[in-house]
C-alpha cells in the first residue's frame, strides 16, 4: 500500500514524527442488524451502506513543522486529526509515531504516546466540562501524567502553563462559563500544553472565535511552537491562516489527498486542478488577479465514491484514465506531491 | 481586569478565595425561579416539615407506639380531640383501633414512609446510574443487552413483582421473620425493580453528553473509562437524576403504601402510613373514619408536595422549557 516515492523522500528528510499510511476510515450507516436486511428480488438480503469518510491517506508530519490540512467541509480533514489521536479506530491502514505503530494499541499502552500527542480543539464551548473549574480541569492531566509529583509540583505546573498562554493563574478557582470564547480556547491550549507535549493536534481551534480573537490565539499557538520546540497537525478551512502559519499544506478532497506541498509552492503554483480552484477563491485585493475558477456540480456523496480520481467528476481537465484509475501522489519539481494522472502525463 | 489584577496581587500568599458554594447557589437560575415561585415554596416548606416530623418524631410525638406498656385498649377507637362527645384532650387526632394515640402513629409512620422511600431511591439510583451510564457509554452490544434487560425489567409492573416477592418471602420464611426485615425486604424489591427509570434517562443524558469535546479532550488525555463515565460525564447529567429522584421518591412512597395496605408491607406493630390506612380501614364503617381518612391526608399531601417539587425542578432545570 505503501507508494514507493514517499518512502524515498522521507529518507531524505530529517526525522519524521508521526506517519500515517494507507488510512482508511469508514462508517457504518446502515443501522443495527434489522434495519439491515432487505427484501429483494424474491430473497432477504443484508445490506449494509458506509460513508467513506478517509480514503487511502499516505501522510507524514516531520518533527517541528506544522503541517495544515485544508479542505472543505465533510471531506475527512477532522477524521484524520481524530484517527490520529486515537479517538477514532481506522478501517485499514497504520499510524505510527516515532516509527512505532499506535494505531491497534488498547487504551494503556497508549498512556506513554498521549504524553507526547495532545489535542486542541474546535469549540471552545464544549471541549471544557462546565462542571470542573479550570484548576481541576489543568490539574487533571498533569496528575495522570506525572503520578509522583507532589501536590505543589502540580500547581507550579499548571501556574506555568497558565501564565504562558495569558490566563491569570488566580482564575484557577472559576468554572469555564465564567470566561470568553478566547480565554476558553487559551484553556483548552493550557490543558494541552500541561502535559508538555511535542506534537499537538489542532481541529480547527480558531474557526469558532471572534476575528479579533482568532489572530490572538494563532500567535499563541506560534509562540508555544517556538517555545516549546512543537510539531503541529493543524487542521482549518481558512487559507489565509494556512499562508500564516503552515510549513507545509496538505489539500483534501473527499477523503482522499490531493495535494501536499510547501506553504510557499502551493500557493505560488498549485498543481492539482482542485488545488488550483481553491486557491483562486481566496478573496484578494487585487486586479490583474486570474479569474476564478468556477468548478462545475457538487461535491459527490462520500456514501457512493466515484470511480478513479474522486475530482474526475468535476475536473475540467478528467479524461477517461481518470475515470478508471485512482492516481497516486507523484513528487514535482517543486518539492510539492501531487495526486492527478493530469500532471503525471504533464497535461495540467 | 485591574480589580482582578489587584485581587490576586493582595491575595498573593493565600490562594485565590472562590465565592462560595452558597453564594454561587444564589446566582443561579434555580434560586431566581425559587424565589419566583410560590408553588415551590409552599411545597418546600410543608416537605421540610414532612423532614422534621419524621426526624424528631421521638422528640415530638406525646407516646410511643412502639412500646406496649403506653398502650391502653380501652382508649381504642376514641375519636379526634375536637369531637366534643367522645374525644379527649389527651389524643389529638384520636386512637386506632388498639388504642395508640394517631398522631404520635403518624409521625413515626411518616418517617418510616420517608426512609423507606428515600432508601428505595437510593438503591434504585445506584443500579441504575451505574447500568445507564455503562450502557450509554459504552454503547453497542453492551448497551442493547443492558437495555433489554431493562425493558424486561418495566415489563414487569412494580407492584407484581413486589406482592410475588414479598408473598413467597414471606410464605417461605414465616411471618415472624418477614415482620423484623419488611423494612429491608420493600427497600430491596421497590429498589430493584424500578431502576430502568434510572438508567433509561441516565443513558440518554450520557449519549448527548459523550458527543461533547470535553470527554474527548479526556480521552485524549489518556484517562481511564471509569474516571471519564463518573467525573466527567456523571456531573453533568445530575439535573436528569434530581428531577427523577423527587418523583421516584414519591412513587416508592407510594408503592410501600400499597403494599403494605395489601399486608404486604411494613407489620401491624410498626405501621407505616399505608399499613395505619389499611389497618383503619375495617373500621371505616363503623364510624371511625379518621384512622383511615388523617393517614390518608398525610400520605397525599405529601406525595403531592414532592410531585409538585420534582415538576417545578424539571421546569427550572430542563433548558428548552425555560427558555422557549
Amino acid at each position: 500500500m505503501t507508494d514507493s516515492k514517499i518512502t524515498e523522500q522521507t529518507d531524505q528528510q530529517p526525522e519524521t514524527l508521526v506517519q500515517i499510511r494507507g488510512l482508511y476510515k469508514k462508517f457504518n450507516i446502515s443501522g443495527d442488524f434489522l434495519d439491515q436486511l432487505k427484501f429483494k428480488g424474491g430473497k432477504i438480503v443484508r445490506e449494509q451502506e458506509f460513508v467513506h469518510a478517509i480514503n487511502g491517506v499516505n501522510l507524514d508530519i516531520q518533527k517541528g513543522e506544522a503541517l495544515c490540512v485544508v479542505g472543505e467541509s465533510g471531506c475527512g480533514k477532522s477524521t484524520v486529526a481524530r484517527t490520529v489521536m486515537g479517538l477514532i479506530t481506522p478501517s485499514a491502514g497504520s499510524i505510527s509515531y516515532r516509527g512505532e505503530r499506535i494505531d491497534d494499541l488498547d487504551d494503556k499502552q497508549l498512556l506513554p504516546y498521549r504524553k507526547k500527542m495532545q489535542m486542541i480543539f474546535q469549540n471552545p464551548y464544549a471541549s471544557l466540562n462546565p462542571r470542573m473549574t479550570i484548576a481541576q480541569t489543568l490539574e487533571e492531566p498533569v496528575r495522570l501524567h506525572n503520578p509522583d509529583w507532589s501536590a505543589q509540583q502540580v500547581r507550579d505546573k499548571v501556574h506555568e502553563v497558565m501564565f504562558s498562554v495569558g490566563i491569570d493563574p488566580s482564575w484557577g478557582e472559576r468554572f469555564a462559563h465564567e470566561f470568553s470564547g478566547g480565554q476558553r480556547q487559551r484553556i483548552s491550549i493550557a490543558r494541552a500544553l500541561a502535559v508538555d507535549p511535542e506534537f499537538i493536534v489542532a481541529d480547527e481551534p480558531i474557526s469558532a472565535l471572534d476575528v479579533s480573537i482568532q489572530a490572538q490565539v494563532l500567535n499563541l499557538l506560534m509562540d508555544a511552537q517556538e517555545k516549546r520546540n512543537l510539531t503541529y497537525l493543524f487542521i482549518t478551512h481558512d487559507l489565509a491562516v494556512v499562508e500564516h502559519f503552515g510549513t507545509r499544506v496538505a489539500v483534501m478532497y473527499l477523503g482522499s489527498l490531493c495535494e501536499l506541498a510547501p506553504t510557499k509552492t502551493l500557493f505560488a503554483k498549485p498543481r492539482h486542478p482542485y488545488t488550483q480552484a481553491l486557491m483562486s477563491a481566496i478573496p484578494r485585493l487585487e486586479d490583474d488577479r486570474p479569474p476564478h475558477i468556477k468548478l462545475q456540480g457538487e461535491v459527490p456523496t462520500p456514501v457512493n465514491l466515484p470511480s478513479g480520481c474522486v475530482f474526475h467528476g468535476r475536473c475540467p481537465y478528467a479524461n477517461e484514465r481518470c475515470k478508471q484509475e485512482i492516481p497516486k501522489l507523484i513528487t514535482t519539481d517543486e518539492g510539492g506531491q501531487v495526486a492527478c494522472h493530469g500532471v503525471e502525463e504533464g497535461r495540467i | 481586569m485591574t480589580t482582578e489584577n489587584q485581587t490576586s496581587a493582595n491575595k498573593m500568599p493565600v490562594p485565590e478565595k472562590a465565592p462560595s458554594a452558597w453564594e454561587r447557589f444564589k446566582e443561579t437560575h434555580v434560586w431566581h425561579s425559587f424565589i419566583k415561585d410560590r408553588v415551590a415554596q409552599i411545597s418546600l416548606t410543608i416537605f421540610m416539615g414532612y423532614v422534621i416530623m419524621a426526624l424528631f418524631a421521638p422528640a415530638i410525638a406525646p407516646f410511643d407506639p412502639y412500646d406496649p406498656t403506653q398502650i391502653d385498649i380501652m382508649n381504642s377507637e376514641l375519636p379526634p380531640s375536637w369531637d366534643e362527645e367522645m374525644g379527649d384532650e389527651q389524643f389529638w387526632l384520636g386512637t386506632d383501633a388498639q388504642g395508640r394515640d394517631l398522631w404520635s402513629t403518624i409521625l413515626y409512620g411518616t418517617r418510616i414512609s420517608l426512609t423507606i422511600g428515600i432508601c428505595a431511591v437510593l438503591l434504585q439510583a445506584t443500579i441504575g446510574i451505574i447500568i445507564g451510564l455503562i450502557a450509554g457509554y459504552r454503547g453497542g452490544r453492551v448497551d442493547n443487552i443492558l437495555m433489554r434487560f431493562a425493558d424486561v425489567q418495566l415489563s414487569f409492573s412494580t407492584m407484581m413483582v413486589a406482592i410475588v416477592v414479598l408473598a413467597v418471602f414471606q410464605a417461605s420464611f414465616g411471618t415472624e421473620l418477614y415482620q423484623d426485615l419488611a423494612r429491608i425486604m420493600l427497600v430491596l424489591v421497590i429498589g430493584i425493580a424500578e431502576w430502568p427509570q434510572y438508567a433509561r434517562t441516565i443513558r440518554a443524558s450520557v449519549l448527548a453528553e459523550k458527543k461533547k469535546e470535553y470527554v474527548d479532550a479526556a480521552r485524549v488525555m489518556g484517562l481511564g473509562q471509569m474516571r471519564i463515565m463518573f467525573r466527567h460525564i456523571l456531573p453533568n447529567t445530575l439535573s436528569p437524576i434530581l428531577v427523577i429522584s423527587t418523583v421516584q421518591v414519591a412513587n416508592a412512597i407510594i408503592s410501600e403504601a400499597s403494599l403494605s395496605f395489601l399486608g404486604l408491607g411494613m407489620p401491624v406493630s410498626q405501621p407505616s402510613l399505608g399499613s395505619l390506612i389499611s389497618s383503619g380501614f375495617e373500621y371505616i364503617f363503623s364510624g371511625a373514619w379518621w384512622i383511615t381518612v388523617i393517614p390518608g391526608i398525610v400520605l397525599v399531601v405529601l406525595v403531592l408536595v414532592m410531585n409538585l417539587l420534582g415538576d417545578w425542578l424539571r421546569d427550572v432545570l430542563n433548558p428548552k422549557l425555560y427558555k422557549g
